[in-house]
């Protein structure tokens, strides 16, 4: 792995948070003056003069840019219109919540859905082959918000098992962890089967067997390694649907996270808030794209030296 | 063959009978979808004790559900589509035309696919609601970016490739006009491309709106949507499950009813492009 493949893989982690940050700022200025959108119509003058002067909102464009930018290097994201406190204060204590929801979902994804798909594709076209691919299915037109509630009423109404929200013991993670494993896992499945097919029909598999080689150590030694790429790349695109769907989730079973936090923000028009997380959200998705190019690069020395065009 | 038809046909029937549903199911019900009635508040449905006044029921403000699940399953529908189309036209013109221009409109047009795709849409979503504020022209708006830049890279792709094809080449040297050639020679290359990306995009749009909806950030009363009635629904899961379960199975079955026909319609368009 060449240094100057490095070098580029941090710019580009650098430039994405910087294009969204200043896409944001963009945005908020597109809208004319955002002390308006985020008071009451009623305000008083003097206090939408006060919020112009917090915000340095009377230096001109560029200058404002400028600070914004300065601002976010130095930690400071400005202060949430809600509490009257840093925006960051407010989003800090919820970052470890949401970490741990989609931890714990990814690795529930990749331990049911790597082994469904590898059995899925090992035993093609029979029952469980079909369960495992329909079971795909469900999981990509099944609503995650549809899904949550299911559970509740199931695990909380009927039988009181679980919490219905809140994050107080281990229980409480047992339905928005689901909640948020089981479509990935399927996706995971359908996409370890295709990968698990191609492999198996290629040359190497064929000249492997006709050498003798026992059908568990095929598996282990050369199915596994060959589909570690594609299943690295559906890893890294997985994070952004888990960021989505912590969204929603969170928000279903009263999750202590960033994604409710950022739709209680969106309501009150709480806009550094959102900002913040916005940004957050790109920098969270482009540091897993980075991990994911360099596993690639280490995954398969092939990719580290010629420039891997293309891609997302 | 056999089990081939069979995979088209019961997503096709399934999808029919929610569309059917949609637009004729006013026939169901005298009610009207957002008319409230005191005397008939919190009203069981037929199977949990109720009267064929109300077959699946009232609401805590008494409005049939039959009625809102109509009215709402003909918003949901009708946006998502209105989404996909606006989707599909501005992608495919941007792809069009990056694959087509010099390096600051080619490189403009990918950086803001890049940035698309950078940060899940869902966010941005939000984002534009809190700055903008709800309305339910900028939620069509915000329907109609979903997915653009997937059409975009796609279509910029096919037509890169189709624009080396030799009678392009021939059309560009006797002097035909660029836009003449996307509309005449290219796109018709690239279209097919459009259509797979639009079946996977379409109940991923639903998807969207029902979930915007739902979260109290998309569709506002007094209109409503699946969503939205799955989300007032969730207020009353003790005392009242189908509020929220009939809203939010119309919603599964109908995506799962697109999802599957999407899948038999991109086998037989292009069975090269079996994405998984």
């Amino acid at each position: 792995m060449s240094l100057s493949f490095l070098m580029g893989k941090l710019l580009r982690f650098v430039l994405t948070i910087w294009a969204a940050a200043t896409l944001v700022f963009i945005l908020l200025r597109l809208t004319g003056d955002p002390v308006a959108a985020m008071v009451p119509s009623d305000a008083p003058q003097i206090v939408i003069d006060q919020y112009r002067e917090r915000f340095g909102l009377n230096e001109s464009l560029p200058v404002q840019y400028l600070s914004y930018l300065r601002g976010i290097l130095g930690g400071d994201f400005g202060i949430s219109f809600r509490t009257g406190g840093s925006a960051w204060d407010l989003v800090a204590p919820r970052i470890g919540p949401t970490f741990i929801l989609t931890g714990l979902a990814l690795l529930l994804a990749l331990v049911i859905g790597i082994p469904a798909g590898m059995y899925a594709a090992l035993h093609r076209g029979k029952m469980l082959d079909r369960f495992v691919m329909g079971f795909s299915v469900f999981g990509f037109a099944m609503p995650n918000f549809f899904l949550g509630i299911l559970l509740i009423l199931f695990f909380t109404l009927s039988l009181r098992m679980l919490p219905a929200g809140g994050f107080d013991s281990a229980l409480s993670l047992v339905m928005p962890v689901i909640t948020l494993g089981m479509a990935t896992a399927g996706a995971y499945a359908r996409m370890t089967r295709s990968a698990v097919l191609e492999v198996l029909s290629s040359s190497f598999m064929r000249t492997a067997r006709a050498n003798g080689v026992p059908p568990l150590r095929r598996m282990t030694h050369h199915v596994a390694r060959a589909i570690l790429v594609p299943l690295v790349t559906l890893a890294g695109f997985s994070i952004g649907s888990m960021i989505a769907g912590t969204v929603v989730i969170e928000t279903v079973f009263a999750w202590p996270g960033v994604g409710r936090l950022l739709v209680t923000s969106v309501t009150d028009r709480d806009l550094a808030v959102v900002q913040l997380i916005v940004i957050l959200a790109a920098a969270t998705m482009a540091l897993s794209n980075m991990v994911v190019d360099l596993l690639y690069g280490w995954l398969d020395p092939r990719i580290g030296t010629s420039r891997r065009s293309g891609g997302a | 063959m056999k089990r081939w038809s069979l995979g088209v046909v019961i997503p096709s029937a399934m999808l029919v009978a929610v569309v059917a549903f949609a637009v004729f199911g006013d026939f169901l019900t005298p009610h009207h979808y957002s008319a409230s009635s005191l005397l008939a508040r919190n009203l069981p449905p037929v199977f949990a004790g109720g009267s064929w006044e109300y077959p699946l029921g009232t609401d805590g403000l008494g409005r049939d559900l039959v009625a809102r699940l109509v009215f709402g399953t003909r918003l949901s529908i009708g946006l998502a589509l209105v989404g996909t189309i606006i989707s599909a036209v501005l992608g495919t013109a941007l792809g069009l035309i990056s694959a087509r221009s010099g390096k600051l409109v080619g490189g403009l047009i990918l950086g803001a696919i890049d940035l698309q795709a950078a940060v899940p849409f869902i966010i941005i979503a939000l984002a534009i609601v809190a700055i903008f504020g709800n309305s339910l022209s900028l939620f069509v708006v915000v329907l109609g970016l979903y997915g653009w830049e997937s059409y975009a890279r796609l279509v910029r792709g096919g037509a890169l490739s189709a624009h080396t094809l030799p009678f392009v080449e021939a059309a560009r040297t006797i002097g035909v006009s660029s836009i003449a050639i996307d509309r005449r020679h290219i796109l018709p290359t690239v279209f097919n491309i459009v259509i797979v990306q639009a079946t996977l995009n379409f109940p991923q749009t639903i998807l969207l709106e029902t979930g915007l909806s739902f979260l109290g950030l998309g569709i506002q009363p007094p209109l409503t949507s699946l969503g939205q009635l799955l989300g007032e629904g969730r207020n009353s899961l003790a005392r009242a499950w189908w509020l929220a379960v009939i809203p939010g199975s119309l919603i599964f079955f109908t995506t799962l009813a697109i999802s599957l026909l999407g899948d038999a319609l991109r086998d037989r368009l292009d069975p090269t492009l079996r994405r998984s």
